[in-house]
């Protein structure tokens, strides 16, 4: 299990690491965190003539608040996200999800960019970015453009980026204060791969009612999927337990799981309700606190 | 006398491993080191039409690439193990059918399972070789692929080895009482399949081999990760055609061996002989995707099982009839599979008792003992059906247990059995009512009846599952200890089985002291050596404190007599009348004149200075082979409680509790480790652990990912207690305790599952219990 | 043709050999520098190039963390890490552990004292996510921080009851220091 030969390029700024795209190409892997990147090739999956390493672009990493976006550059760590202030106070979401990534030592090189661009479907950041309406950030030597979840998750493993393009950036929304949120999983063994996981946001408004709901379900589609009839569905009810219970299975028949070994596809889509339901009942839980009816 | 046994003496093992100063193989590295790696079939079942291995040989930095044709008349094909045949009496109890069935060292003209090995790399270094292997291109033949023992055994079914005329590898039958008559007594009967999956041991540090030819003395050096450094020189020995005193085999610090490192594998034959064809030392380390493939896997058993009972509960006879799906070859001869047969009664008074073991090849990786050896299985059988007799009966299945425990006054008791050394299998001592009282007390069980009752109202689903097993351990054939005073007055005791883990420097160090009244300080162990002693067998199938520890005490015993003697001499007092006590020896009534163990050693030795008395041979060294007369039984109980999530399907342990007789206890920190190491995988291979193979024979679980071994997050903290039946077949009293831990936990385990969702009435017929398995048995036991 | 760039401002880094790469490390409290191939794991780099066999390699796909080593005071995975990835970082190994005059630290300590390894293969990678942990969370932790903090590692012998036990003592002798 040793990696096949390889050139290492390692940029020092993010110019450079668009030269050597537009250079390699086809023929180059990004290597962010490596912690896909890496097994993949100890098991020689995959034999890239290239490797393009962006550990030293320093454009690429930190996390700060633009208007109503938390931007988290590609090449920033778990760890910084799990260990940030603003993140804690800000997304919260993502600061509950970000725990849910392996382990620590995986956490500690993992990046947000890796993350997004592997696009594991049951992986939590792009489940979380679905729910909240995030965006990426893509830049080739062309260009630079700003593209949503749905446009960048095409399949299973399979994005919109091209061999040129980097991700620069992620961008999460700012949930309101008021929101409540959570996200559930679960897994075989802790640390393990999501069977599903579920993203949920819910706002009410001073009569108790639902005002908004963003929903997403990770490893119960081949990209994260927002279930929209059922946002829909709660804008304007009282979040009690029939109707989150009702919610949390309205779309169960729009889901496609993946069986494997850990789980059917069946258990999967009936997972996913219960994982919702829960993810509603906490959300709607912390939404409702000070609000007085 | 003891002042060491039975203490919590810390293990001297551990400066080493803590400082990452220890030496595992892989830490070996030697001046023009070349490194091995090797191409493994990626079909199941094939045809080699052709390898090509041009592209390889030419690669940057490739010394060699062999494939079987090369071998050929250098290193001759496996033969069976004899280490694993069967006592000529035994033979003739049983009359199996056992076919001759070993494991080539390359794949020649056909592959019969992923990862079997074809060709072997040899170069400057792992990357190197890495890539040649890459290079290599073979063409296959598909052909049809078994990996179902049913199909495999049809007589339809496509032969894996011509020369087998089937695929039923081993068949034996074994007999108790009369089983036709008491089915008629019966009031009730019960038939059932129950399953245990195949898993693989899965030991942190995988296999490796480094071997160095000297040629000047001609010398064969070799380290391997291995629980049998004996075994491995042996069939060196044999098949590379060398004097077997030339080979010295050491087994260096082993990261867990579990049984799939207790037997030789291709590597360790072939790689020494690349060394000495290449005059270079050659280093072989398996990778974790070798060994998910190749090293071998166990259990894989499926019974056919019928039990009669009366309505109060006793139990009248068992019919079983069970399959073992080995993979593609079987070196083991009846090993798991008959230690299944003797072990499935377990506790119980089951006066007939018929049980039918086929051994059927499929295109799997081979099997191999693995902790537990064939007990894990059997417990699962015998403890689900003491559950499902309980439900037909509607009592509370300890009742059913109680009901049939072979009784305290029974013992010595007579199984009506052969062990599978060869001897009558009777269980020795034991007090099984009152294991399971200490048990039950421990957690509380009426109470937790109670709150169980209250909970359900709640909706809340937990559940207690017992279970139970016996153990025969310390199997001979023998193990022997070498106990010597060197110059300087330092204690050394020498053993044939090497440790991977259970504390033998530690513990032998112990019981040797306690003979010498020193500190464990003064007693070097050394193990895991060929050079050390002539003979040795290995640590497995619970034996190491048995055997190796019996050994060292009686070496000790003689050699602290001799000393004594020796010392008389010197002091001119009659043995008798001196003590020996923190090295020295002198008069009990003259404890100032004393003689050190130091210069008794000196006077040990041959010449005109020495003090042996006439008649003694000179030296300061005792050995010592003890040969067991039987095993002696271990035995014990682990009770469960879990709590199922009804929507989910998961399950998390509450609690765990384990009564276990080990015997003496040498040293209570050691065993209760190896207890606790033993539920954990026990555990995985309850909820977790499975080899699952598609139906064209690739291994799906190769790594990591897909096999699921427990973390610190799935294993609880369990609560044990201790029994102490000494063991009257060995000196020390000891019992084996390595396995004991491993064997419960799948029964319990399910049977608590089953309790928990009682109001479902749901059987749990096979392991792991993954949430996907017990969901769909909760929503089709809801349906109903 | 093979290329090494190690960024264009950095012309005097790079090596014309071709494939192989120049690192400077700082690897238990050494500085080195050495030349290696881009491909070499930083797991293989420790144990075959530096001769620091302590860190062990059990499963070369990130998962049982026995050759978890530190990186600038992090636990890493050293098999997922490219050696030339830690040119200019502070490496610690197991190595780095005990005192000069061969004294245990106090973690070490605690899993002697508990009892908390066995066959000892998977001790260091449990021992440097130790290590790091203790170093970021001063608080003594409660068992399931404990059990999280450990559940990257693998452990195939204890079942994980004494390194629990040896985290606790840790804690324990740390804070009455």
């Amino acid at each position: 299990m040793k990696p096949p030969k390889f050139s290492y390029h390692r940029p020092g700024n993010y110019a450079e690491a668009l030269d050597l795209l537009d250079q390699y190409g086809e023929d180059a892997k990004i290597m962010s965190g490596g912690q896909s990147l890496i097994p993949i090739l100890n098991m020689r999956l995959s034999t890239p003539k290239h490797i393009i390493d962006l550990s030293r672009i320093d454009d690429l990493k930190g996390i700060r608040q633009e208007g109503n976006m938390i931007v988290i550059g590609g090449m920033t760590r778990h760890v910084e996200v799990e260990n940030s202030d603003l993140i804690k106070k800000k997304c919260p979401l993502l600061f509950e999800a970000i725990r849910w990534v392996g382990h620590t030592q995986i956490r500690n090189r993992g990046t947000v960019g890796g993350s997004i661009a592997h696009a594991d479907p049951s992986a939590e950041l792009p489940c979380v970015l679905t729910a909240l309406r995030g965006e990426i950030v893509i830049v080739s030597k062309e260009e630079e453009i700003t593209v949503s979840p749905e446009e960048f998750f095409l399949s299973f493993l399979l994005t919109s980026l091209e061999p040129d393009q980097l991700i620069k950036e992620v961008r999460f929304p700012i949930i309101h204060e008021s929101c409540g949120y959570a996200f559930e999983e679960v897994a075989r063994r802790h640390g393990d791969f999501a069977l599903v996981e579920a993203a949920a946001v819910i706002d009410v408004d001073e009569t108790g009612r639902i005002s908004e709901a963003l929903i997403a379900l990770g490893g119960a589609n081949a990209v994260p999927f927002i279930p929209e009839e059922v946002e829909r569905f709660l804008i304007g009810k009282k979040p009690d337990e029939t109707i989150l219970k009702e919610a949390a299975v309205m779309q169960l028949d729009d889901l496609d799981p993946e069986g494997d070994i850990h789980g059917s596809g069946e258990y999967r889509r009936h997972l996913s309700g219960i994982l919702l339901e829960k993810a509603l009942c906490r959300a709607a839980d912390r939404a409702m606190e000070g609000v007085e009816i | 006398m003891s002042k060491y046994v039975g203490q919590n003496v810390k293990r001297k093992e551990d400066y080493r491993l803590l400082t990452g100063t220890g030496i595992f193989v892989a830490d070996i590295r030697l001046d023009n080191m070349a490194e091995a790696a090797i191409l493994r079939s990626t079909y199941a079942h094939a045809k080699i039409k052709n390898i090509d291995i041009s592209k390889a040989k030419e690669y940057e930095g490739v010394i060699d690439v062999v494939i079987a044709s090369d071998l050929e008349g250098k290193v001759k094909p496996f033969t069976e193990f004899v280490e694993f045949t069967l006592p000529s009496n035994l033979e003739q109890e049983i009359k199996p059918t056992i076919k001759r069935n070993p494991e080539p060292m390359l794949a020649k003209d056909k592959v019969t399972f992923v990862g079997q090995a074809i060709a072997i790399v040899v170069a400057n270094n792992r990357y190197l070789a890495e890539d040649a292997v890459a290079l290599i291109k073979v063409e296959y033949e598909p052909l049809p692929v078994l990996t179902d023992p049913y199909e495999a055994k049809k007589e339809a079914a496509p032969v894996i080895h011509a020369e087998l005329n089937n695929n039923i590898q081993s068949h034996f039958e074994v007999k108790v009482g009369n089983i036709e008559s008491a089915f008629r007594q019966a009031d009730y009967t019960i038939k059932t399949q129950l399953k245990t999956p195949r898993v693989s041991g899965n030991p942190l540090e995988t296999r490796g081999v480094v071997a160095e030819y000297e040629e000047r003395s001609s010398q064969l050096q070799v380290w391997s990760s291995t629980q049998v450094p004996y075994m491995v020189r042996s069939y060196i020995s044999k098949l590379v055609n060398l004097v077997e005193d030339n080979i010295r085999v050491v087994a260096p610090d082993v990261g867990g061996g579990f049984g799939p490192k207790c037997a030789v594998y291709p590597e360790e034959i072939v790689i020494p002989y690349l060394a000495m064809k290449h005059k270079r030392p050659v280093k072989w380390i398996e990778d974790r995707l070798e060994h998910m493939q190749s090293t071998r896997h166990s259990r894989d058993q499926v019974h056919d099982v019928e039990v009669a009972f009366k309505s109060d509960g006793t139990i009248l006879a068992l019919k079983d009839h069970f399959l073992l799906d080995n993979g593609a070859h079987n070196s083991f001869a009846l090993c798991c599979a008959y230690n299944s047969a003797a072990h499935l009664r377990g506790m119980y008074k089951i006066p007939n008792y018929n049980i039918v073991g086929e051994i059927v090849l499929t295109n799997k990786t081979p099997n191999v003992p693995y902790r537990g050896a064939g007990r894990p299985e059997a417990v699962f059988v015998m403890d689900r059906l003491i559950y499902m007799i309980a439900d037909k009966l509607n009592v509370d299945p300890i009742e059913v247990s109680r009901k049939n425990f072979i009784q305290p006054e029974e013992m010595p008791y007579e199984t009506d059995l052969f062990y599978r050394d060869g001897t009558h299998m009777v269980l020795e001592n034991g007090d099984y009512p009152e294991g399971l009282k200490q048990a039950l007390n421990i957690v509380g069980y009426e109470q937790f009846r109670q709150e169980q009752i209250e909970e359900r109202t709640k909706g809340r689903y937990i559940g207690i599952g017992v279970s139970s097993y016996i153990e025969g351990t310390g199997i001979g054939p023998h193990e022997g200890a070498v106990v010597r005073v060197d110059s300087s007055g330092h204690i050394l005791a020498y053993v044939g089985s090497s440790p991977h883990g259970q504390s033998h420097e530690t513990t032998l160090s112990q019981i040797c002291a306690d003979e010498f009244g020193v500190s464990p300080d003064q007693v070097t162990v050394k193990a895991g050596d060929t050079s050390l002693l002539p003979y040795g067998v290995g640590t497995f199938a619970s034996r190491g404190a048995v055997t190796a520890g019996s050994a060292v005490q009686v070496a000790s015993k003689r050699l602290r007599e001799k000393f004594l003697a020796i010392a008389g001499e010197m002091l001119e007092v009659a043995p008798n009348d001196l003590e020996m006590k923190e090295g020295k020896v002198y008069p009990k009534a003259l404890p100032s004149k004393f003689v050190t163990l130091r210069e008794i050693a000196l006077a040990a030795k041959p010449g005109p200075r020495s003090k042996v008395p006439e008649g003694m041979e000179p030296g300061a060294s005792v050995t010592h082979y003890f040969i067991p007369p039987s095993v002696t039984f271990s035995s014990g109980f682990h009770v469960a409680i879990v709590e199922v999530d009804k929507q989910t399907g998961f399950v998390t342990i509450l609690k765990y509790v384990v009564i276990h007789d080990c015997g003496r206890v040498l040293n209570p920190m050691v065993v209760d480790g190896q207890i606790q190491g033993g539920v954990a995988q026990g555990i995985g291979g309850a909820l977790y652990e499975e080899i699952i193979y598609d139906e064209n024979g690739q291994l799906v679980t190769g790594t990591y990912m897909d096999y699921l071994i427990p973390t610190a997050m799935e294993v609880p903290v369990v609560e044990m207690g201790h029994q102490e039946f000494l063991s009257p077949r060995n000196p020390i009293g000891v019992k084996g305790v390595g396995e004991g831990g491993a064997i419960c936990p799948p029964a319990s385990i399910a049977n608590a599952v089953c309790d928990a969702m009682k109001p479902l009435n749901i059987k749990i017929n096979s392991v792991p219990i993954s949430p996907n398995r017990l969901r769909d048995l909760i929503q089709l036991a809801e349906a109903q | 043709m093979s290329v090494f760039s190690i960024g264009m401002n950095v012309n005097a880094d790079r090596i014309e050999q071709q494939n192989v790469v120049s690192v400077a490390l700082n690897v238990n409290g050494e500085k080195m520098e050495r030349q290696i191939e881009p491909r070499l794991l930083l797991s293989d780099f420790l144990r075959d190039d530096l001769g620091l066999t302590g860190t062990h390699v059990g499963c070369e796909h990130g998962v049982c963390g026995a050759c978890t080593i530190l990186v600038n005071g992090e636990s890493v995975r050293s098999c997922l890490m490219l050696a030339v990835q830690a040119d200019g970082c502070e490496i610690k190994t197991v190595e780095s552990l005990s005192s000069k005059d061969g004294s245990l630290n106090t973690i070490q300590q605690a899993f002697a004292n508990n009892h908390a390894l066995q066959c000892g293969f998977c001790t260091p990678g449990f021992l440097m996510s130790i290590e790091s942990y203790m170093k970021n969370n001063s608080k003594q932790p409660s068992d399931e921080e404990i059990k999280e903090c450990i559940s990257g590692n693998l452990c195939r012998c204890t079942g994980y009851s004494n390194i629990i036990s040896a985290i606790k003592e840790a804690y324990s002798s740390k804070n009455s220091q």
